[in-house]
């Protein structure tokens, strides 16, 4: 059992969730991941860590609800609790002084990049960061990322606040300009580490990125995780969650990460349509789209 | 209680035959297969032991069971005395009595089996542990009194549930830590329901934890504490019992498509995370309806025989070597025949291919013929050149192994593994090359069996217990 400080909405379709894991805590680095399970009949679903608070022991964890396990998340009132939080998982993002590296969060990506920015600030780099969400009422953290960043650039998809466009737009000037770059880690939706990974390779500049397969143990036992990088395959709950992104076969994983798309939906459906749903109109919406 | 037979005339008595679920039926439901003796047929066949006095059956049981002192009780209808016997030397008797390999064990050197049929221990002792749980008459045993030392077990599976239960009785504080949400190892995660039930696996747990056991789930060793971290906790002596590791895959094209699993993974949404009675519970779980399951062991049976249950057409088990080499028991591929599976010796996959959306539609294989014996002593399996086909496919399961888990040996300085990564013990105690660390189970020999692992963990509970009493007299003799 896990105590949930406190569960807010923070965008359309964005929550976050501060839980109570003292232990779980002091141990996790950044980079990490934890599983949750939310009850008894619930799935066993991974999440990045987005923010550690050492001194309270508290875990924050910032998640879409995109399913019925987030949306059922959403129904955890402050006080209440979570059956499940184990970790931390999987190997921290490698810390190292490059010079001047970036970190690139996109989306949800925002969240598990902030302490991965923390730690690559405190190992001494010059820090470029460079965050992107749909519009100005998806984004979050930018004074968080502010306070660290020698350099935040924000942008949105529609331009409804900071750089109309995608974060790959910014990141190219800074590579054209022909400033030495140490290492860029990017962590959001696939696509995007897709394509910043193919935009960063010609430059040679060393480009991590977080994955997020499918999990059930997370400790290796399973094998369900399991992506291509280069020709070998490595399962991201024990060698990762962070790959070389000029390696990670993408596409795989978007694929993969499909797998049950009809069950999920399924899921989804029946678990909105039961006449003692509590959830929010807009989440509702969700499901029927 | 009852006259006795004459010893002849026990000779002349069948042994029990197991009731069980009709096999249509059963290949369509979750429930367990065989119903289990009647009182009749349990007094019957403890009457056919010979109540010999060389009893090498306690010999053959890797826990060293009294069986005919056992026996002897159900022939006096002593059921839940019978169940507090085995106790004595085995907590998990309703586990063994159900997924023991008896017919390697203790019932292969069965007097009776060299002239007539062996005597059926293993139905006599789930009778026995059934019989004293369903009639609430389990009692706790009589603990030593405590000594002061705390022992951390890591992975509570067979192995580590025996040496929780055998060190409690000796008096020792032990903590279990378990990665996973319930306790029990691949008695949960990996055996199904219908072999297994999982309020069986729970009670024997709860027995365990009204013993004094205290259990810490959801605790992964090596990423939240580490081994010596345990040390630092003030616990004595440490035991590893974490099991099989990561699964092993054939390395063959086409492997990471959609619809192909490791057993590990498909049974463990179908067990632990109760997939079968989806959408109730959330994890969903892939249901082909022409199924391959790679593999000739117990998990290629259990893996198979799940597929069937959750509504496969065609159950496949997909073997490279014969019938004969299958290292699954007997009993399990006599009820995978029973139940319709479909069995494909000397194949062997070479490739896989999928559909536009990344999923599994066929499986190319080639035919093999036996060879020369290898390592194993097993005819090796030689490809016959141009014998490839395929066949339709849209779900694989990989039941081929597994290596060992980094998790513990990344984190432990000093702890000695070999080159396959398992931990290298002393056989004789089951110390590791750490000082008051043991290990036994899979993480020392590979995947082997749940009364393997649970000998080892007695094996390593004995010398565990030598160890904290050495020590122990050692600092009072300081002091």
């Amino acid at each position: 059992m896990a105590k949930i400080l406190d569960n807010v909405k923070i965008g359309p379709l964005n929550w976050k969730m501060r839980v109570h894991v003292p232990k779980l805590v002091a141990k996790a680095k950044a980079g990490q991941f934890v599983i949750i399970r939310v009850n008894e009949q619930g799935e066993r679903v991974p999440m990045s860590i987005a923010g550690l608070d050492r001194e309270r022991g508290v875990l924050t964890i910032i998640y879409q609800v995109v399913g019925k396990t987030s949306a059922l998340m959403t129904t955890v009132e402050t006080g209440g609790e979570i059956i499940d939080c184990v970790g931390p998982l999987g190997l921290p993002t490698h810390l190292e002084n490059w010079g001047t590296a970036i970190v690139v969060g996109g989306g949800i990506g925002i969240a598990p990049i902030y302490p991965i920015a923390q730690a690559w600030k405190e190992a001494g780099n010059k820090l470029y960061t460079i965050i992107g969400a749909r519009s100005e009422d998806a984004l979050f953290y930018e004074d968080e990322h502010k306070a660290i960043a020698d350099k935040l650039i924000v942008c949105t998809d529609d331009g409804s606040y900071g750089r109309h466009g995608f974060v790959t737009e910014p990141l190219k000037e800074i590579l054209d300009s022909g400033e030495k770059i140490g290492m860029i880690m990017a962590v959001g939706p696939v696509p995007m580490m897709k394509f910043l990974s193919k935009l960063t390779a010609p430059y040679e500049v060393p480009t991590w990125v977080s994955l997020n397969p499918l999990m059930v143990d997370g400790t290796g036992m399973c094998g369900g995780c399991r992506v291509a990088i280069g020709d070998t395959t490595k399962f991201a709950c024990v060698d990762g969650p962070d790959f070389d992104g000029h390696k990670v076969d993408f596409d795989l994983l978007i694929k993969r990460l499909a797998a049950y798309k009809e069950q999920e939906r399924e899921s989804f459906h029946r678990f909105v349509e039961s006449p003692d749903c509590r959830l929010h109109q807009s989440i509702k919406e969700i499901a029927q789209s | 209680m009852a006259e006795k037979i004459q010893k002849k005339d026990r000779m002349k008595i069948p042994r029990s035959s197991m009731p069980e679920q009709d096999p249509n039926e059963r290949a369509k439901n979750f429930t367990e297969v065989p119903f289990g003796l009647s009182e009749e047929q349990a007094l019957q066949e403890a009457s056919r032991c010979l109540e010999c006095p060389k009893a090498p059956c306690i010999a053959g049981c890797p826990v060293e069971v009294d069986i005919p002192g056992f026996i002897t009780l159900v022939m006096e209808k002593d059921y839940a005395g019978a169940a507090r016997k085995i106790k004595e030397t085995n907590a998990l008797p309703a586990i063994c009595g159900r997924v023991c390999p008896q017919e390697e064990q203790c019932e292969q050197v069965c007097i009776l089996s060299k002239k007539f049929t062996p005597v059926a221990v293993g139905y006599l002792e789930r009778f026995v542990a059934d019989y004293e749980r369903e009639n609430n008459l389990v009692v706790m045993p009589k603990i030593a009194s405590p000594t002061g030392c705390k022992v951390a077990v890591v992975g509570a599976g067979p192995a580590g549930l025996t040496v929780a239960g055998d060190l409690t009785l000796l008096g020792h504080k032990v903590t279990i830590f378990e990665a996973l949400h319930k306790p029990g190892g691949v008695l949960v995660y990996g055996i199904p329901e219908f072999r297994l039930p999982k309020k069986i696996v729970q009670s024997e747990c709860d027995y365990l934890a009204d013993m004094g056991v205290e259990f810490k789930n959801s605790t992964v060793i090596g990423k939240s504490d580490t081994i010596d971290e345990l040390f630092e906790m003030d616990y004595d002596s440490v035991f590893i019992g974490t099991g099989a590791g990561l699964p092993n895959f054939m390395g063959i094209p086409g492997e990471n498509l959609i619809g192909i699993y490791s057993s590990n993974e498909y049974l463990t949404r179908s067990n632990l995370m109760r997939a079968f009675d989806f959408p109730t519970y959330d994890t969903p779980i892939i249901k082909g309806k022409n199924v391959a399951v790679l593999g000739g062991g117990n998990t290629a049976m259990d893996s198979v025989r799940t597929a069937l249950r959750l509504g496969a057409d065609n159950a496949y088990i997909v073997y490279r070597r014969s019938e004969a080499e299958m290292p699954a028991r007997a009993e399990e591929i006599h009820h995978a025949q029973q139940e319709g599976v479909q069995f494909n010796m000397l194949t062997n996959p070479v490739k896989f291919t999928g559909d536009k959306d990344g999923k599994v539609v066929s499986m190319e294989c080639i035919r093999m013929e036996l060879g020369e014996p290898d390592d194993s002593g097993r005819r090796r399996p030689v490809p016959i050149e141009g014998s490839n086909f395929t066949f339709d496919v849209d779900l694989v399961v990989v039941a081929i192994g597994n290596s060992s888990n980094p998790l513990i040996p990344q984190t432990t300085p000093g702890l000695e593994t070999n080159r396959w990564g398992n931990i290298v013990v002393t056989e004789e105690t089951m110390q590791t090359s750490r000082e008051g660390v043991y290990a036994g189970g899979d993480i020392v020999t590979g995947g082997a069996t749940v009364i393997l692992a649970a000998g080892a963990g007695k094996v390593a509970a004995r010398a565990m217990h030598k160890y904290l009493m050495d020590k122990k007299d050692m600092v009072a003799g300081e002091d």
